[in-house]
């Protein structure tokens, strides 16, 4: 072995220590996602295979089948989240190519309407729709002075009022990544379809959206997913009478302190979500799902 | 006005004409995004029981109620505590995490990576959930510590995130040169590469902020007893019956988030 052989193996034990020391920069965000996210959450895990008797059990997912209650919730929270999703594709889709279409100036300007929600207090959110859609709210006395309909409507404390906060408070998710994808689409693929002889119609279908699914499907996966485990919104709209998965959870918790039930839901909702996330992660980068960049 | 319906609105010769409905359509919508959170500004100033559009007469008087309410105060007080602790403790160690996982070419790099996202994907009551079983462990439930490191938690990712697609426009070599000149890796650090992402560090900042501010679902179960926070005590509020203290409450948070916004808007105005 030759000095300059022992030269370089001694720089490449060098540059791995670098590396080393450098990744240890790491450890203190690492060491709080452990400690606060992971071995709780991995303790949760334990606890929903441990019946109460204390052995190993599968108890407490036996009982998410067998009994009628637990399928209503699962039933509901996802009527919730497909309904959600479905009403964000519809409404969102042609907003972001509308905003899409604009000059950058003004696309900036009406992202602004978009973005100003996002980062809006949830709870906020949720509480002005409350003030508006109850009985005595706006929504039900201008409808009436303009002879709309003549008695109140119901349109909180139920299914309506969830998916109104619902679908408010998704659609900057969805809008967010469709948009993006919407601009990357390169304008000379459409003259070209159009000098083929193609209608705007058939161009429109056949070119620009088949390219602006990605970001399509990206925001369909996270407005899906963040339904699922949604809380706050049903808790207040839904008056009692949604109940999602979330909320059975922290009802189980905070009434019948039955660890084992709560923590079988948790690790439904979890594989549910780590399911539908690979999905959407095999199509899109999972940080750009999440609008970050923006 | 009719010229411009004729005139082409794209590529594909369709007419402003009969884009017109996706304009109406558009703005509608726009419209809803933004109105209903923003009407709750004006009925605050009300001075009547039941919240009314526009108000009959105007008032502080939920405005008094608010600031004259010691327990409305106090939860202020430790949500904002709780906030800018957020700030100071996950903008530091999320922009580390950021440079390490940026510098060392690891090939672990990309599974870190995506663990320090993953408080962004996991359910947040399942976060909630595990955080207070393991808070009474560490006898810490309650605690503003313990709010600090929840809410730390879930503020990592968007750190992350910001600073690291940041990093990835910096050109390390210029890193490389001072060290190469004879400064230790964290001076070169402290004087080159950090004064080249700072827009993307104040951002993560008012983003750390924000996330800790906001946040609802953790709050309801690790804080309370003394140190209950402003979300926490707006959910059990909003649950019972509709106090328009809230809509003074309210008021105050989208205020609070437009000035931070603001000044994302500014500071961001960097290259990220």
């Amino acid at each position: 072995m030759s000095v300059t052989d022992l030269h370089a193996a001694g720089l490449r034990r060098d540059e791995r220590l670098e590396r080393w020391k450098l990744f240890g920069l790491a450890s203190p965000a690492i060491l709080l996602v452990l400690v606060v996210l992971v071995i709780p959450v991995g303790w949760l895990f334990y606890v929903s295979f441990v019946g109460a008797d204390g052995n190993f059990s599968l108890e407490n997912y036996e009982r998410m089948v067998s009994r009628k209650s637990y399928l209503r919730i699962f039933v509901t929270t996802f009527q919730v989240s497909i309904l959600t999703t479905a009403l964000c594709i519809v409404i969102g889709y042609p907003l972001a190519y509308f905003i899409s279409q604009l000059p950058t100036r003004w696309a900036n300007l009406c992202l602004v309407t978009v973005l100003l929600p996002f980062w809006t207090s949830l709870l906020v959110r949720t509480y002005a729709w409350l003030v508006l859609l109850q009985k005595q709210g706006l929504v039900n006395q201008w409808a009436i002075s303009l002879g709309l309909w003549d008695e109140p409507l119901k349109f909180v404390h139920n299914m309506t009022g969830t998916l109104i906060g619902m679908v408010h408070i998704m659609l900057p998710f969805l809008i967010l990544p469709v948009y993006g994808a919407m601009r990357a689409i390169d304008k000379d693929y459409l003259k070209a379809a159009s000098n083929l002889g193609a209608s705007p119609r058939r161009a429109f279908w056949t070119v620009f959206f088949p390219l602006s699914t990605p970001g399509l499907f990206a925001g369909s996966l996270m407005v899906f997913v963040l339904c699922l485990g949604f809380f706050v919104t049903p808790a207040v709209l839904g008056g009692g009478r949604v109940i999602m998965v979330s909320m059975k959870i922290v009802s189980n918790i905070e009434l019948f302190v039955n660890w084992g039930a709560a923590s079988s839901l948790g690790v439904v909702l979890l594989v549910l979500t780590v399911i539908i996330l690979w999905i959407a992660s095999r199509f899109t980068r999972l940080e750009q799902m999440a609008g970050g960049g923006h | 006005m009719l010229n411009w319906l004729k005139s082409p609105a794209s590529e594909t010769q369709v007419t402003h004409g009969q884009r017109l409905w996706l304009y109406l359509f558009a703005a509608v919508i726009m419209m809803l995004l933004v109105l209903p959170t923003l009407i709750v500004i004006p009925m605050s100033f009300s001075d009547s029981q039941y919240l009314e559009f526009p108000p009959e007469t105007w008032s502080l008087r939920w405005y008094r109620n608010y600031f004259g309410s010691a327990e409305w105060m106090q939860a202020t007080a430790t949500s904002l505590k709780t906030a800018v602790l957020t700030m100071l403790v996950a903008t530091p160690i999320g922009v580390l995490a950021a440079y390490a996982l940026h510098a060392s070419r690891l090939p672990y790099i990309r599974a870190a990576f995506v663990l320090l996202i993953t408080p962004m994907m996991v359910p947040v009551v399942l976060i909630a959930v595990g955080a207070f079983y393991a808070y009474v462990k560490l006898q810490i439930l309650y605690t503003i510590t313990g709010l600090v490191l929840a809410h730390s938690l879930l503020a990592i990712p968007l750190v992350v995130i910001v600073t690291g697609s940041a990093l990835q426009g910096f050109d390390m070599n210029l890193e490389q040169a001072a060290r190469s000149l004879g400064a230790p890796r964290w001076r070169a650090f402290l004087t080159i590469t950090l004064p080249q992402i700072r827009f993307a560090v104040v951002t993560s900042m008012l983003l750390s902020f924000l996330a800790s501010f906001d946040e609802v679902v953790i709050a309801m179960f690790i804080s309370g007893g003394d140190n209950p926070t402003l979300t926490r005590n707006m959910f059990n509020a909003l649950r019972d019956q509709i106090d328009p203290t809230i809509a003074a409450i309210s008021t105050i948070m989208i205020l609070i988030t437009t000035v931070m916004m603001v000044l994302v808007a500014i500071f961001g105005r960097g290259k990220t």
